[in-house]
């Protein structure tokens, strides 16, 4: 029988017997929440593994049970006597089901559709079914406890010891070659019966993945999804017991991932991303802990849907989200009973999943960590002890010392005088150059305070910061090591990832790579993330054209506000109105020029814009673009807003707020004017001009949909009509009274256009 | 009641110590040194298949450090590991009365941290101690 089956099924059956103590408690108190709990969660787990090992009766049985537990739990329901009976019955009959594929039996499933009828609410009271159970039969595979394993396991290390004792002393004692063939037929031996004992506790995590291509490919079949997966890293070996424990949580996970995280091909491709949905599992060893990564590139998890489907589904209130830090809230996912789902899936969505995960997870000792990249997918990394492990390690020696080092973490290791390697010592820190790679140094020695004799190997440690170099003594051995945690008080010192006991008999440390590296205040982390500034600020830094100037200096500017270069006849432009004018189309727009231009018989411009107005600045030749370093000098003089450093050169910055300062509003952010014109023409001639000079854009007359800011009439004019408000009356004579302004009163006259303009500008 | 307690002597002075927190009582072999580790614990040994974390009593205590050539210990087991408690000798196993500690005894730092009562050997207080507290603990995170 398949090998999933089959564990499905003993573990089916053990979960039953556990379960028979709460589905009596359940029995005689319903509204007992941790018995309700129970049952759920047992028959959630069935319906999730029914999916991928193909048992649609099952799964109908267990969805069925579920919804209606669902229901309960949500306080939708009550649970009376009636419901549990046919939830009880339900779960009897998933014990049937499951005997009967053990079995290899038939079974007869006309019941079955009577059992889920009497789920519902309204079901009459059922009938007691009576049910022939199949006949159990004999599995091939025994359940043992973990304590008689490991009993197993330690008596064959002491197996080992025995043995190399007897070698020794044959040694010494200069044995017949008879007993020697003996001993070496004994060695033989206990070498093969190391490697099967410990295979009973060890298993590579291969077959914790072996499920997942078919599991993958169903249930995004189901979802008409397309996702590819890839596999990583199914050769490291674990405790059994640890894979057994993770493979309930790796299912949700990966469901979830498909079913909530991953979009539809047209999501995705409106998205930007390819049709085909990643998801990607791995698995690494890393200090004292295995690290299992589900990483999907979907939609991440939407944090303010979580925390608002907290607050409605009564789990949070909304003074505790709104107080709560971003990672609080992205903890919500997993709050028992939370469902960011609002239908219902045969897949998942039912809300148990993520607390049941971090619950498992926690059990065996591990945490669970999410990285939430909203719109660009969800890392889930489980963080599992590493209670036991057999680790390919290289042996080498410091001092009077041996440790372990995982193969896994050494990338090279070259000999200290070899050629191409060089050791420096810049200021207090040591420094190896291996063929031109510079990389920081830790001397083991010193750092363990084991010897102070220079390294004369080296080994090239990679850690997840960076690559250094390991002095050391010697290397040794290469070894497969049974390693275990050891003590606190050895772990604390943030050097070792667990000790192991070889054949010597000596107890042997496992150093872990980055610990050491971190111990000898070797600083990737910083190192990295002030390069990780430069380069934030080298793109947040602003671009800008470099340009000669005509009056032979070179200046950057602003790209942002640059709109255009164009080269102009000299003849366009004029000294008009007190500046430098340049005629464009209809109108005319400011030159800036830091020489006269006269001599020039063309000129190129640079066309300058703020998005609404628009002034040109006249220079000899573009350059390149440039990013402006972060440092600038200011400046002492205007026009310039101060000095950079671009390749060596020094460079004016150009200050374009002050080209814009002084430019007059554009006529479209001008406020309005009206003219309740007189018949003289006398406010068109002689007013309008004045006003306009003031920033005012003046009209004779609304168009649709326009508000003058102020209108302006005669005294005599009579009746107007009220624009707005913001009437400014004129008289013909300076003396006068009422509100009215003397014609050519131009200060008073602007001021009172200002006072009233105010209220709506 | 009377409780078993196993005698021994830690830094010069006799102590009881509870015989369930005892694994066993052995002579160790040679002890690994575990570089940056604090004082308190002496190195790694095997025992047998296992191996044990070595404490170094004394430095525990507060005192100086117990010989180097100190091989004999008393195993307990903390939070599933095991750990080597090194005693200057073993005495005695025997049943005692647990009695309170006096008032107004003055106790220093090491050892009040670790008595839990005394008992009485013909007409001799001997402090009982719990070698459990000399094992070092994890900060609390």
């Amino acid at each position: 029988m398949d090998d999933l089956l089959q564990e499905f099924v003993a573990e089916t059956r053990e979960t039953l017997e556990a379960l028979a103590g709460e589905i009596v408690a359940w029995e005689a108190n319903p509204a007992d929440r941790t018995r309700l709990d129970a049952i759920f969660r047992f028959v959630h787990t069935v319906k999730g593994s029914c999916g991928f090992l193909d048992l649609p009766r099952l799964a109908r049985l267990s969805h069925a049970a579920e919804d209606a537990l669902a229901a309960v739990r949500d306080d939708a329901r009550r649970p009376d006597a009636a419901l549990v009976n046919a939830v009880l019955a339900v779960v009897d009959r998933i014990g049937e089901v499951v005997e009967a594929i053990d079995g290899g039996v038939a079974l007869d499933d006309s019941a079955d559709d009577l059992l889920i009828a009497a789920l519902a609410e309204d079901a009459a009271p059922a009938t007691q079914l009576v049910l022939s159970a199949g006949p159990r039969t004999a599995s091939r595979s025994v359940r043992l406890s973990v304590d008689l394993l490991d009993r197993m396991m330690s008596g064959m290390s002491d197996l080992v010891l025995a043995r190399n004792e007897l070698a020794r002393r044959l040694r010494d004692e200069g044995a017949d070659p008879s007993v020697e063939a003996s001993l070496e037929r004994l060695s033989h031996t206990l070498a093969e019966m190391r490697d099967t004992v410990t295979r009973t506790r060890m298993q590579r995590i291969e077959s914790l993945f072996a499920a997942l291509p078919r599991m993958v490919r169903d249930t995004a079949t189901e979802l008409g999804k397309q996702v590819q997966l890839d596999i990583e890293g199914a050769d490291v070996e674990l405790d059994r017991e640890m894979i057994e424990l993770m493979r309930d949580p790796l299912v949700h996970i990966v469901r979830n991932a498909i079913d909530h995280g991953l979009e539809d091909a047209a999501t995705r491709r409106r998205a930007g991303k390819p049709e085909v949905g990643r998801l990607r599992v791995s698995a690494r060893q890393s200090g004292n802990q295995i690290l299992v990564e589900i990483a999907d590139d979907g939609r991440g998890v939407d944090v303010a849907r979580v925390a608002a489907k907290a607050v409605e589904q009564g789990l949070r209130t909304a003074a505790e989200v709104a107080a709560a830090t971003a990672a609080e809230r992205l903890d919500l996912v997993f709050a028992p009973g939370l469902s960011s789902r609002d239908t219902v899936t045969a897949i998942s969505g039912r809300g148990v999943g993520m607390d049941v995960v971090r619950a498992n997870i926690e059990q065996i000792g591990g945490r669970i960590a999410l990285a939430n990249r909203p719109g660009q997918g969800l890392t889930i990394v489980l963080h599992v002890p590493l209670t036991l492990s057999i680790i390919s390690t290289i042996v080498v020696g410091v001092g009077d010392q041996r440790f372990a080092i995982p193969r896994q973490s050494i990338e090279e290791i070259v000999s200290a005088n070899a050629d191409g390697v060089r050791l420096d010592r810049i200021g207090d820190a040591a420094l190896a150059t291996v063929r031109g790679v510079r990389l920081p140094l830790v001397a083991l020695g010193p750092l363990t305070g084991l010897g102070d004799r220079g390294p004369t190997v080296l080994a090239i440690v990679v850690t997840r910061e960076g690559p250094y170099a390991l002095g050391l003594d010697a290397v040794l051995d290469t070894e497969e090591l049974v390693v275990r945690p050891a003590a606190p008080a050895v772990m604390a010192t943030g050097l070792y990832a667990g000790q192991t006991l070889p054949d010597s008999g000596l107890p042997m440390l496992l150093l872990d790579g980055a610990g050491i590296a971190a111990a000898a205040g070797v600083r990737f982390a910083a190192a990295t993330a002030i390069g990780q500034v430069e380069d934030a600020e080298a793109e947040a830094g602003t671009p800008a054209l470099l340009f000669d100037d005509l009056d032979g200096q070179r200046r950057a500017i602003a790209l942002g506000a640059l709109d255009r270069v164009e080269r102009i006849a000299r003849s366009a432009v004029r000294a008009t109105g007190g500046r430098l004018r340049l005629v464009s189309r209809d109108d005319t727009i400011a030159l800036h020029a830091m020489t006269p231009v006269d001599d020039h018989a063309e000129l190129t411009v640079l066309r300058l814009t703020d998005g609404d107005a628009e002034c040109a600045y006249a220079i000899v030749e573009p350059g390149d673009i440039v990013a402006l370093p972060p440092a600038l000098a200011p400046a002492t003089i205007p026009g310039i807003a101060g000095v950079v450093v671009i390749g060596g050169e020094q460079v004016e910055v150009v200050d374009v707020h002050a080209l814009f300062a002084d430019l007059a509003l554009p006529p479209a952010a001008r406020p309005l004017c009206l003219l309740h014109a007189d018949a003289g023409g006398w406010m068109d001639n002689f007013l309008r001009p004045a006003i306009e000079a003031s920033g005012y854009r003046c009209v004779a007359r609304l168009a649709p949909g326009e508000t003058a800011a102020v209108a302006l009439a005669m005294d005599d004019a009579g009746d107007v009509p009220a624009a707005a408000g913001a009437l400014v009356r004129l008289r013909r004579t300076p003396a006068g009274g009422g509100d009215s302004i003397y014609r050519y009163d131009r200060a008073g006259l602007v001021a009172a256009i200002e006072a009233r303009a105010g209220g709506v500008r | 009641m009377t409780e078993l307690f196993l005698i021994a002597r830690i830094a010069g002075r006799p102590v009881a110590i509870e015989a369930a927190q005892v694994d066993s009582v052995v002579d160790l072999g040679e002890i690994v040194a575990v570089p940056r580790a604090e004082a308190t614990v002496r190195g790694l040994a095997a025992l047998r298949s296992r191996v044990v974390t070595v404490i170094d009593t004394c430095v525990a205590l507060g005192l100086a450090g117990s010989a180097a050539s100190a091989r004999r210990a008393v195993i307990t087991r903390v939070d599933g590991h095991h750990y080597a408690v090194l005693v200057d000798s073993l005495e005695d196993v025997a049943p005692f009365v647990r009695q309170p500690l006096s008032l107004g005894l003055a106790l220093d730092g090491g050892w009040r941290a670790i008595a839990r009562g005394l008992v009485e050997r013909d007409g001799e207080p001997l402090l009982v101690i719990d070698i459990a507290g000399i094992v070092p603990q994890p900060l609390a995170a």
